[in-house]
């Protein structure tokens, strides 16, 4: 049985150890995990070793060596998830499940965990049922849930209101204004030629839109330039920052777009083979965006001999499954070749050596998006808005304390103040700019400006009123990157978990003076020696925090000299409960009064 | 072609193709490491060999030498940095020095030693690793791994196989074996393999051979790491 259904599944694949992840995700569909049995039989089949799977499965979040349940419940937990009470309705849910969450019910039918944000920000609290996205969670829609779920009722059968997922697009800009008619980005490349097209996007000013901000133009050319027989187009939708949910709209509403300038790559490029990497929690938009891609091949816009222009390309969707690094741009490609999403050492860059160690162009959708728009109405266009180093505009997630989160696009250099406004956000205490990985900033930055030379985003924006707790929003990040943290490399693996700890210290109450000092030490060192991105920025919540409210910290100390680094009494529990003792002898207290 | 970079005030040769550590070694000088083992594919992951190059923190094990380079290598910031992330690795797992057959020839403590290492300094984890003791002439005491992956390297490049692999995520990481049970004696190592013999630490041992040396008589007993390093790898070089 599992043999033919594997036989399946690898033959769907093609036999290709890059299609790893896609074969895995399809086994862990059909079992609730990866049987052992099965990962011998793909060792054989693929040629890889049985520790490579092994490795995969461990390494994505969404994969799993033991069975989950055949209802398998995830829980967003993301900051915004939180201030929308998730954690209440999370336990609300385990009760009506009678299962505790990070557990598999005794029947095997539910299992309920938590999982980073699922990018349901303006809509959460939000989950997944086996993968599907489920967004306004209520304690209405849980009991709705947990019946579902008792009856065994099949998830094409569960009421459709469940998974509604909004686009909830607020405030259109340059982009999302003039959408362009299909095909007519290719046609005006040609018509342009190739050459002068990139000169377009050179004159353009285009700055990749995942946040780093390097020049696309420039990027596509060295890639270009490579001599080798094959290229590649990736688009990174793989956008796991918490707080940003731009690419789920733009691949929901303007997938066309984001393939025809995927296209356009390719023919800049000479590429025959493009990629969008699309991330797990957004499963709900799969089946649609194969369809769109279907729809451009019978339209002669993918495939052999586009528009007759002699250009021969198609695009494959790779699905992630749960790891927040692969959105680094050479994690991601290594997870596109089937392997854990670890970072590549560079150089060589991916434009040099990229995915199969071929010149890869690895852009975000957004960028994507407006390279089709600026082949059409040409670099000057899109430099006449924005600032002098950020051209263009920008396409923020909106979320958290305000009365519409949802999607804004912007002109570069547009003010906090100005966005704040749009939004409806009052009583402001901070925001989050860029997600975890960027920068707090206090409502006393408010006349700052969003643009790469000051406020960089990769489209997040989390506004936090002053009835919200700075502390619990910083170890709600802290954690999330020592969960993320790839483990690669020493100062990221055991850093970020030692940021947790001494964080978690601190904000428990047995933080004394030396402590603070001890966390900023870290911070630094985590900083300053992480292989990539994300050991680089994961102290940038303590750091930007402790920078803007270092009172907020101090409060928490205890005016002792030296604090223990655990609870005391708390490591007696054990003790006590063998003992069957809870006498006051029994008991120590942390310091002596 | 070749040129010259200059690492703390010295000017040094490089020739096309090598790594900054490369460089270093072949000129004398020394670049604290783990992971890093010549003749095998840099990796670049623990991090104890970061250099300061034009302003910018590398791992010098798998930057690339070029003409110009300014490089730090000796300063009291980076020597601080490569102490806390070699204590980090000491918490991570569960090093006990003096019971362990490997001390004295352990690069661990080598480097510990060579970077004035005197405490852990951070709160250990206590993680809870397991022995596998099923091979009759290999050990693995997974308390021991700092997740270098040289046996990973050494079993896919050297031996031709591919006994171990490195598993798991963040600080759940660890090191696993390509058999049916997961266990050693299933797998396909020899005793004589690359792969069980290059772990830096006790993780991977040869049984019964532990105490053939008097503890007090072994490498790091003697001589700094500093120097051993230089000498065994600058012949690998020639």
């Amino acid at each position: 049985m599992m043999k033919t259904f594997i036989q399946k599944v690898l033959t769907d694949a093609d036999y290709q150890p890059a299609r790893l992840l896609t074969i895995l995700r399809a086994l862990q569909a059909e079992y609730q995990h990866i049987p052992i049995d099965a990962i011998d039989i793909l060792a054989d089949a693929l040629n890889i070793p049985r520790t490579q799977i092994i490795a995969v499965v461990e390494f994505y979040s969404f994969l799993h060596l033991t069975p989950q349940g055949r209802y398998d419940i995830l829980i967003s937990d993301s900051i915004t998830d939180r201030m929308q009470g998730k954690e209440n309705l999370l336990g609300y849910l385990s009760s009506a499940l009678k299962v505790k969450a990070g557990q598999v019910r005794d029947d095997g039918l539910v299992s309920l965990n938590n999982t980073s944000c699922t990018g349901m920000c303006d809509q959460g609290p939000a989950g997944l049922v086996n993968g599907h996205a489920l967004t306004k969670l209520d304690r209405p829609r849980i009991d709705e849930i947990a019946a579902l779920v008792e009856q065994q009722k099949p998830l094409g059968e569960w009421p459709p209101h469940l998974f509604a997922v909004d686009d909830n697009i607020y405030k259109a800009g340059l982009l999302l204004n003039g959408p362009i008619e299909n095909g007519a980005a290719i046609q005006a490349t040609y018509t342009r030629g190739i050459n002068n097209t990139l000169e377009e996007l050179d004159r353009a000013g285009l700055r990749g839109r995942g946040g780093a901000g390097f020049k696309t133009a420039m990027k596509w050319r060295f890639c270009a330039e490579e001599p080798s027989e094959q290229h590649f187009v990736v688009c990174n939708a793989d956008e796991g920052e918490p707080g940003t949910f731009k690419d789920r709209v733009l691949l929901n509403s303007h997938a066309e777009q984001v393939f025809e300038g995927m296209t356009i790559a390719a023919a800049i490029i000479g590429a025959n083979q493009g990629f969008l990497y699309l991330r797990g929690e957004y499963l709900h938009i799969f089946d649609k965006l194969q369809a769109i891609l279907q729809q451009r091949r019978n339209a002669g816009l993918l495939g052999a001999n586009i528009l007759g222009q002699g250009l021969d390309f198609d695009i494959e969707i790779r699905l992630g499954a749960g790891a927040y690094i692969c959105g680094e741009e050479s994690a991601l490609i290594e997870s596109m070749e089937g392997k854990p999403g670890i970072p590549r050492n560079r150089p060589p860059y991916p434009v040099t050596s990229g995915y199969l160690n071929q010149p890869t162009v690895v852009n975000n959708v957004e960028t994507f998006l407006a390279v089709a728009k600026i082949a059409i109405e040409g670099g000057d266009w899109f430099a006449s808005f924005g600032t002098e180093k950020s051209a263009g505009s920008k396409i923020l997630s909106i979320c958290g304390d305000c009365s519409r989160p949802g999607i804004y696009e912007y002109p570069f250099g547009v003010s906090i103040e100005q966005i704040l406004a749009d939004c409806g956000a009052s009583n402001v205490l901070g925001i989050q700019v860029g997600g975890p990985s960027g920068t707090f900033i206090s409502n006393q930055e408010f006349n700052r400006q969003l643009a790469f030379e000051d406020l960089a985003t990769g489209g997040s924006f989390i506004i936090f009123n002053n009835s919200r707790n700075i502390l619990e929003i910083v170890q709600n990040f802290t954690h999330f990157f020592a969960h993320e943290s790839c483990g690669f490399c020493t100062p990221c693996r055991v850093g970020t978990a030692l940021l947790k700890k001494q964080l978690d210290k601190i904000i428990e109450g047995h933080g004394s003076a030396g402590d603070v000092v001890e966390l900023e030490s870290l911070c630094q060192l985590v900083k300053s020696n992480s292989h990539c991105g994300l050991g680089q920025t994961a102290a940038n919540p303590i750091l930007s925090t402790l920078q803007r409210y270092p009172d907020v910290y101090e409060k928490q100390l205890k005016s002792i000299s030296y604090e223990p680094g655990f609870d005391l009494d708390g490591s007696l529990e054990i003790a006590r409960r063998m003992a069957h003792r809870d006498d006051a002898a029994a008991h120590l207290s942390q310091v002596e009064d | 072609m070749s040129g010259t970079i200059n690492i703390d005030g010295q000017n040094i040769p490089f020739e096309e193709g090598q790594t900054i550590i490369e460089a270093a070694t072949a000129a004398g000088v020394y670049i604290p490491h783990l992971c890093h083992q010549p003749g095998y594919t840099p990796h670049g992951s623990c991090k104890v060999c970061t250099v300061n190059v034009n302003g910018r923190n590398c791992s010098a094990c798998t930057f690339p030498a070029v003409e110009g380079q300014t490089i730090v290598n000796n300063s009291a910031e980076l020597e601080q940095d490569r102490r806390r992330m070699t204590q980090m690795l000491f918490v991570e797992g569960n090093h006990f020095c003096p019971s362990c057959e490997k001390t004295g020839n352990c690069q661990l403590q080598g480097v510990a030693y060579h970077l004035n290492m005197l405490d852990n300094h951070f709160p250990h984890f206590f993680a809870n690793r397991e022995m596998d003791a099923s091979h009759p002439d290999i050990l693995i005491d997974h308390n021991r791994c700092i997740f270098c992956n040289l046996c990973v390297r050494a079993s896919r490049e050297k031996d031709g196989k591919n006994v171990f692999g490195i598993s798991g995520r963040g600080i759940n990481k660890r090191l696993i074996i390509n058999s049916d049970s997961g266990q050693l004696k299933d797998s396909d190592i020899d005793v004589n393999d690359c792969a069980a013999h290059i772990c830096p630490t006790g993780a991977i041992l040869i049984k019964r051979t532990g105490y053939q040396v008097p503890i007090g008589k072994r490498i790091y007993d003697h001589h700094d790491i500093s120097e051993v390093a230089l000498m065994e790898e600058r012949e690998h070089g020639k």
